[in-house]
């Protein structure tokens, strides 16, 4: 009698020990989650993976006469979204805190309606937090009626800030179909 | 402390007979037994898919099948060998012995292990059920992105890619189920005496590998349920149009993807030293040295994911922390390397198969090391990334570091779990077999690698053809020769030489001091260690 106890008991203390790993598990799948935006926080503020800030910022005054950054522009037209788009300049010399407008042309190659959403990319990836939107037909997603071209507007400044050996920046900016029910730049969950 | 009364449980038992026993079992060796047939089958299903691979790279062009179909057979087959081939062998080997090495009457959470278990045959067949739809003209065959799902290529995938990703929530919850058991039977298990430091290697390989699937599983999981959701549900997890981000696929795939590897060789890297001991007939070197690096190796594993992707346009910092993270794993592991070599040192060795495998397998594993070493470097990774000379890598760990190792565990253990000796000549024939064929299949990988062949490409340039004509006909051998492993397995369960309780002559620790094969109930009074 004494000895079965003894296996119930023993049954008893493995169930907890499984149940204690089980909120290990839980712990687990509550870091993965976690992962998403802490991800997102992580790029943001180190300004890793080209992530640009997708809101206005606001205008310095100071400008810096003594230095030419040379900013490049390329574009791209993802699969699935039959649009032309480039820059009218492919690169400009800046003042660092000027601020510049740049105009990129994009058109509708379709009959129909068709809602783009570009996508920006900043190399180098240390320059990233340097590069300053004023105005950005990347803050929201572009519509086109059919065959109508569009001339869409970039005011943007490089901080004076921008680290010496930094003498050119390239930002790219890649068109994307703009995605079903998605609500423009932000995530449906999470 | 008695457990005198307990002595005659057995007989208050009715097992089931026919299937109904073994759906129904929770006996550890039934369970373990059916883990490691399982196991087989998946390695010959997975084989078969690598090998039709191989010949239609025999030669330069398209002759047996679509490209799509071949990205299918790729992807698919490494997806089987992982999980469906290596990871349950591991699990079985541990149903199997870990209660006969602690000295337990069980496994500690029996239905568990049971529901464990059976989760994996619907898994496998989701996994491979594609392929038979759509020859009935439903979806467009298997889940053809390699195995590593990488998002936009899996979110634009057909239905293939949602039966892998159901087949891997499934394998998923059976591993983290396994892991539970192995580690609630390792703490409250062990024989009376047995404390931590004194538990059998394989004990503590398998603990580690258990605490790494409960950290990294779930991330797996997350990642695989976020594609899905951006495949049917709207979200945009890692389509940049919708503010995603694909590279965030890749850093929580891996996040599991490396450990992962850790996973399938540490039960390995635990059994491997026993063997050792066996036949150099002279006590483990470095049990404590093994067992902290197992823990370094552990720990380590999950902060250097990053080097899988370097290309993907990181950061120098992040660069160099990932590089010099990998190459440190390199330190706790020569340890290790150090150990088994020693073990062996002046020993009185013989070379029975399980010693032949195990030689084999430190050399063949250390290649495979080493390579991993040249990978590491960043700057070499930018000419090595994505080419044969990675897929001849992982192989060298995977295959010779998991499967020639998992090999040498059969033939160890085989005469114990079925009360009778293998062929020695057929075993020694098909290490031979083994090894030859598999440094044919993969040293002209490794050259085609260095000469810019890329993986996961069905075709390729002209002079590639020769190095592809000589890794193909190896691999055939290497596959046939699967089928004397199989055959010596079959034959040994059915009868032959009567195995001694100790089998081999320098064979130490509690399993064998049973008779073999050990009685369906083993332990139910626990041997006291001193």
């Amino acid at each position: 009698m004494a000895a079965l106890t003894r296996i119930e008991e023993r049954q008893e203390a493995n169930r907890r020990l499984g149940l204690k790993l089980l909120w290990l598990v839980g712990g687990s799948i509550l870091f993965a989650v976690s992962l998403v935006p802490l991800y997102d926080v992580f790029c943001t503020v180190t300004g890793l993976n080209g992530k640009t800030q997708n809101t206005a910022a606001q205008s310095v005054a100071v400008v810096d006469e003594n230095r030419w950054v040379k900013i490049e522009f390329t574009s791209s037209v993802m699969p699935g979204l039959s649009w032309n788009f480039h820059p009218q300049q492919n690169s400009i010399m800046v003042r660092p805190g000027k601020i510049e407008t740049v105009l990129f042309e994009a058109r509708n190659m379709t009959n129909q309606v068709v809602a783009g959403q570009a996508v920006p990319s900043v190399s180098p990836g240390s320059a990233n937090n340097y590069l300053k939107k004023i105005e950005c037909f990347c803050f929201v997603r572009q519509e086109l009626q059919p065959g109508e071209t569009k001339l869409m507007p970039l005011r943007f400044y490089v901080s004076p800030d921008l680290p010496e050996k930094v003498e050119a920046i390239t930002l790219s900016y890649a068109f994307f179909s703009a995605v079903k029910k998605a609500e423009q730049g932000e995530r449906a969950a999470f | 402390m008695s457990y005198a009364s307990t002595a005659g449980h057995d007989e208050h038992h009715d097992h089931p007979t026919g299937i109904l026993r073994w759906l129904t079992t929770t006996n550890h060796k039934d369970i373990g037994t059916m883990y490691l047939i399982f196991s087989l089958i998946m390695f010959m299903v997975g084989g078969l898919m690598i090998l039709a691979v191989r010949v239609e790279l025999f030669q330069p062009g398209m002759q047996l099948m679509q490209p799509d179909f071949y990205n299918q057979l790729i992807g698919v087959h490494a997806l089987v060998m992982i999980f469906a081939a290596l990871m349950p062998a591991a699990t079985g080997f541990a149903n199997w012995m870990l209660p006969l090495q602690l000295g337990a009457p069980d496994m500690a959470l029996p239905r568990l292990n049971n529901w464990g278990f059976w989760l994996l045959p619907p898994a496998a067949i989701l996994l491979t059920l594609p392929f038979t739809l759509a020859l009935f003209g439903i979806g467009d065959g298997a889940i053809a992105t390699g195995w590593t799902f990488y998002a936009p290529l899996s979110v634009q995938g057909g239905i293939g890619v949602d039966f892998a990703i159901f087949a891997v929530h499934i394998l998923g919850i059976s591993s983290v189920m396994g892991s539970i058991n192995v580690i609630v039977t390792i703490f409250n298990m062990r024989a009376p005496g047995m404390t931590l430091m004194k538990m059998p290697m394989f004990a503590w390989g398998w603990l580690i590998t258990a605490f790494l699937l409960i950290a990294t599983i779930p991330v797996l999981a997350g990642a695989v349920t976020m594609l899905l959701t951006d495949r049917h549900f709207g979200t945009h997890f890692f389509n940049a149009a919708g503010g995603g981000d694909p590279i965030l696929f890749q850093h929580l795939f891996w996040f599991f993807g490396h450990p992962e590897v850790y996973i399938l060789l540490l039960p390995v890297w635990g059994f491997m030293p026993q063997i050792l001991q066996t036949f150099a007939r002279k006590p483990m070197y470095g049990y404590k040295a093994q067992v902290y690096s197992f823990w370094g190796i552990g720990i380590l594993s999950v902060v250097v994911w990053a080097h899988h992707f370097f290309t993907v346009g990181m950061p120098v910092p992040a660069l160099i922390y990932f590089m010099f993270s990998t190459m440190a794993i390199s330190v706790p592991l020569a340890v290790l390397f150090f150990c088994w070599i020693a073990t062996m040192w002046r020993g009185s060795m013989t070379f029975e198969t399980p010693m032949l495998f195990a030689v084999g397998w430190i050399i063949l594993f250390g290649i495979g090391g080493l390579t991993g070493l040249v990978l590491a470097d960043v700057a070499a990774d930018a000419q090595y990334h994505h080419t044969y000379f990675v897929v001849a890598h992982f192989h060298y760990t995977l295959f010779a570091g998991g499967i020639m190792g998992i090999m040498a565990g059969v033939y160890y253990w085989l005469p114990k779990m079925t009360g009778h000796m293998y062929n020695e000549n057929l075993g020694k024939l098909h290490f031979w077999l083994t090894a030859i064929s598999f440094n044919l299949t993969f040293i002209p990988q490794f050259f085609l690698g260095l000469a810019g062949m890329p993986r996961r490409i069905p075709d390729y340039a002209l002079q590639f053809a020769d190095f592809n004509a000589v890794s193909t006909v190896a691999a055939l051998v290497l596959g046939l020769s699967q089928l004397l492993f199989i055959y010596n397995i079959v034959s040994c369960a059915r009868g032959g030489k009567k195995a001694t309780d100790r089998v081999w002559e320098g064979s130490d620790g509690l399993e064998w001091t049973l008779p073999s094969p050990p009685p369906y109930h083993s332990f139910t009074e626990q041997p006291v260690i001193k």
